[in-house]
């Protein structure tokens, strides 16, 4: 309730809140794209030789694509050779506590509300942070390991337990998946690693604050989570950063695997700098996430963005096995001058597979959002089910709102429903508030928080209090 | 406590109050009556600050200051509350988030803290107990699939939590059955006091047997060309507008 509070006065603070940069000293390799820098990064990290190879032939596969312009999205190609594709902040040595952290990036995580203590203590979170692609801190890991359950950096995971990683690395999005998959594939640096032992239940949520500091680096992360067999875990990212005039690019990968009977929940607060007001600057935004589901296995994708220039992001799920079920939940604003192309694909493969899919966006200011999803039922996937609602709210005139739904069945005993509607944030709602004594800003994030309840509330509590916040403070102004 | 003079409003270059007096005290009850079209849902806007209407002159004070350049949620914070006649609906907002997001904002706007919970939750079963409303209606999105009785009663609750010093009644009993109305108008009686003020805008009788107006105007063609008691709302009642259109004309 107090936090509810909270919200509301933040609603009256304008510019984009998380805009400051952290002062570290930081270990940042020449900008350019070639081989040799593949070398250097492999190199850097202490890599074995397969994954050299694996960079090395992604990285040539690369070469011989061209970026995907398909998206309902315009915005200047990035130029990657003057991007720097590696920077770490410079290791004293390996942390044992928070106490060895670098004070600066402390004061950074206060700032953004995020403190590790209270985490701790408060909720019992673990977080793994990656700033500027290196992990500083992680937390709870003794706790989980006692249960068998790896939670760590995906270098730290390519030291440890190479098999798990060479096992799976690839497999869900492959080197050659799209333009940006394929680049992330080559230079990828950090991220994290996730495994869950047969019939375990994490018991706590697993949260990686994901944030870019280093003016001009771009952040080419890779996740991957695997549920073994008949286990359980909910996984959270957050994603905030820093005011930047340039374009900084974002070219994730993440890869979740669930075995048999086993359940991933997954869920994301995108929050990266979308650029002022005039829509200069701000992230691009361009990720790859996907999911196999094994027999009776789930997948829940929930996912918040605010934030970021431009965004091409669509987290899918293929269910492959019988009775799997696959799950995606999003809100997606855009405000000013933003865009946003986002959906998702579930691809039916096993027999009596279910998915569903509840799409909200909002569209303010001169910004574009579309929703692009894919349902396909393929021969086999008998008595397979959907059901997708794609539900848009303009707020003004000058913003745009658009719908892709395609749909591909090759079975007919398959059952797919599809609701979409498209509403306007309406004068009276507004004056009906403000007769109440509740400010147009704060009604329009009162308003938008019931629009988006469905999604908002398959978020965990906490993360449910941040993304009410985020969406009350990247709409505020846009009305009147 | 309510003092409007000569006021003008237009929609549209269109004229809709043509300079209308009012003066409502604390401890008063007054009945605006009269014909559809003649400005009672345009007047009850206007106080409440709906910027759709051009004021194009005279005043409106409240509690001796001219509230005109007011936002309506200032209007609000200072004590005006309209019970609308036509509640909007607020998809996946609770009633219980709704009046408590109206409650501490108002409470902000006066710089107190956020009401604790716990007194939140206790005054607000006072308040549906009053009201008569069960307890799942608070976790319903506000006016989403309400009856007519449900959102005026909605109404009046939200009126009873927010105590404002000044309530109008925008057709507060279109849409009621009998049990409804007498629920409504026992809560409004009970919430009337010394120290704050009611208008009802009507066209019927029958809301006036339950809440009995100290004063009753009758509003023709943007001005309010007659008051007087409660008889007069029950002359209206039994002759009907005719005979005042003629005494103006005359």
């Amino acid at each position: 309730m107090t936090e509810e509070d909270k919200l509301l006065e933040e609603v009256t603070t304008a510019d984009y809140k998380y805009g400051f940069v952290t002062d570290i000293d930081s270990d940042t390799i020449k900008n350019g794209l070639n081989e040799d820098v593949i070398r250097l990064i492999s190199m850097k990290k202490n890599e074995p030789q397969w994954l050299l190879d694996w960079r090395l032939e992604a990285f040539g596969k690369f070469q011989k694509m061209t970026e995907p312009d398909w998206g309902n999205v315009h915005y200047k190609k990035p130029d990657l050779q003057s991007i720097s594709y590696y920077s770490a902040p410079k290791p004293k040595k390996t942390l044992d506590s928070l106490d060895e952290v670098d004070p600066e990036l402390l004061k950074t995580f206060e700032k953004l509300g995020i403190s590790l203590d209270e985490q701790k203590m408060l909720t019992g979170v673990a977080v793994d942070i990656v700033v500027d692609s290196v992990s500083v801190a992680t937390s709870f890991k003794e706790k989980l390991g006692e249960l068998g359950i790896i939670f760590c950096s995906i270098s730290e995971a390519i030291q440890e337990h190479p098999d798990l990683v060479r096992k799976y690395l690839g497999t869900v999005v492959p080197q050659t998946d799209n333009f940006y998959a394929a680049l992330n594939s080559a230079v990828f640096t950090d991220g994290s690693f996730c495994y869950i032992p047969k019939g375990t239940r994490c018991p706590m949520e697993l949260s990686t604050y994901f944030r870019i500091n280093q003016a001009g680096t771009g952040q080419f992360e890779r996740t991957l989570l695997i549920a073994d067999e008949g286990s359980y875990v909910s996984y959270l990212e957050g994603c905030t950063a820093p005011s930047r005039d340039e374009n900084q690019l974002h070219a994730a990968v993440v890869e979740l695997i669930a075995m048999d009977d086993a359940e991933i929940k997954y869920s994301t607060v995108q929050n990266w700098y979308p650029g002022n007001k005039e829509g200069k600057g701000g992230v691009f935004n361009f990720v790859t996430k996907r999911g196999i589901c094994h027999k009776s296995a789930k997948i829940s994708w929930t996912q918040v963005e605010t934030g970021s220039a431009v965004t091409w992001k669509y987290p899918s799920c293929i269910l492959k096995g019988d009775n799997s079920v696959g799950e995606f939940f999003s809100v997606a604003v855009t405000n000013n001058y933003q865009q946003a192309d986002t959906g998702t694909k579930m691809i039916h493969v096993g027999k009596n597979t279910k998915s569903t899919i509840i799409s909200k966006g909002i569209s303010a200011g001169n910004s574009n959002g579309s929703y692009r999803g894919l349902v396909k039922i393929m021969k086999g996937a008998e008595n397979a089910r959907n059901f997708s609602q794609c539900d848009s709210l303009l707020m003004g005139d000058t913003c745009g709102s658009h719908t892709f739904p395609y749909i591909e069945v090759k079975n007919k005993s398959a059952r797919i429903e599809h609701e979409a509607t498209t509403s306007k944030i309406g004068e009276d709602q507004l004056f009906y508030c403000n007769q109440r004594g509740i400010g147009t800003d704060a009604a329009i994030g009162l308003i938008v928080n019931g629009y988006c309840k469905d999604v908002l509330n398959q978020l965990p509590m906490e993360f449910a209090v941040e993304a009410q916040k985020l969406l009350a403070i990247s709409l505020e102004g846009s009305v009147g | 406590m309510l003092k409007i003079q000569d006021l003008r409003v237009e929609i549209e270059g269109k004229e809709i109050i043509k300079g209308l007096n009012l003066e409502i005290n604390k401890g008063e009850v007054h009945a605006i009556m009269g014909p559809n079209g003649a400005g009672k849902s345009t007047l009850s806007a206007v106080i409440a600050g709906r910027e759709e209407y051009e004021v194009t002159g005279g005043t409106i004070e409240f509690d001796g200051k001219d509230i005109m350049d007011l936002a309506p949620e200032e209007r609000a914070h200072a004590g005006v509350f309209l019970s609308f006649q036509y509640p909007v609906e607020i998809p996946g907002v609770s009633v219980t988030n709704f009046i408590k997001t109206a409650l501490n904002e108002s409470r902000k706007a006066k710089g107190l803290d956020p009401m604790p919970a716990k007194d939140l939750l206790k005054m607000m079963r006072e308040k549906q107990q009053l009201l008569e409303m069960d307890k799942q209606f608070m976790s319903r999105s506000i006016n989403e699939g309400f009856s007519g009785g449900e959102k005026k009663r909605n109404e009046i609750f939200q009126m009873a939590m927010l105590d404002p010093k000044l309530a109008i009644l925008d057709e507060t009993d279109s849409g009621l059955d009998i049990d409804a109305l007498r629920i409504v108008a026992n809560g409004v009686n009970k919430l009337k006091n010394q120290d704050n003020a009611v208008m009802i805008i009507t066209h019927y009788q029958r809301l006036l047997d339950h809440i009995i107006p100290d004063f009753v105007h009758v509003l023709y063609d943007g001005k309010i060309v007659k008051s007087g008691d409660k008889s007069l709302a029950l002359e209206l009642e039994k002759r009907g507008y005719d005979w005042i259109k003629q005494e103006i004309e005359a």
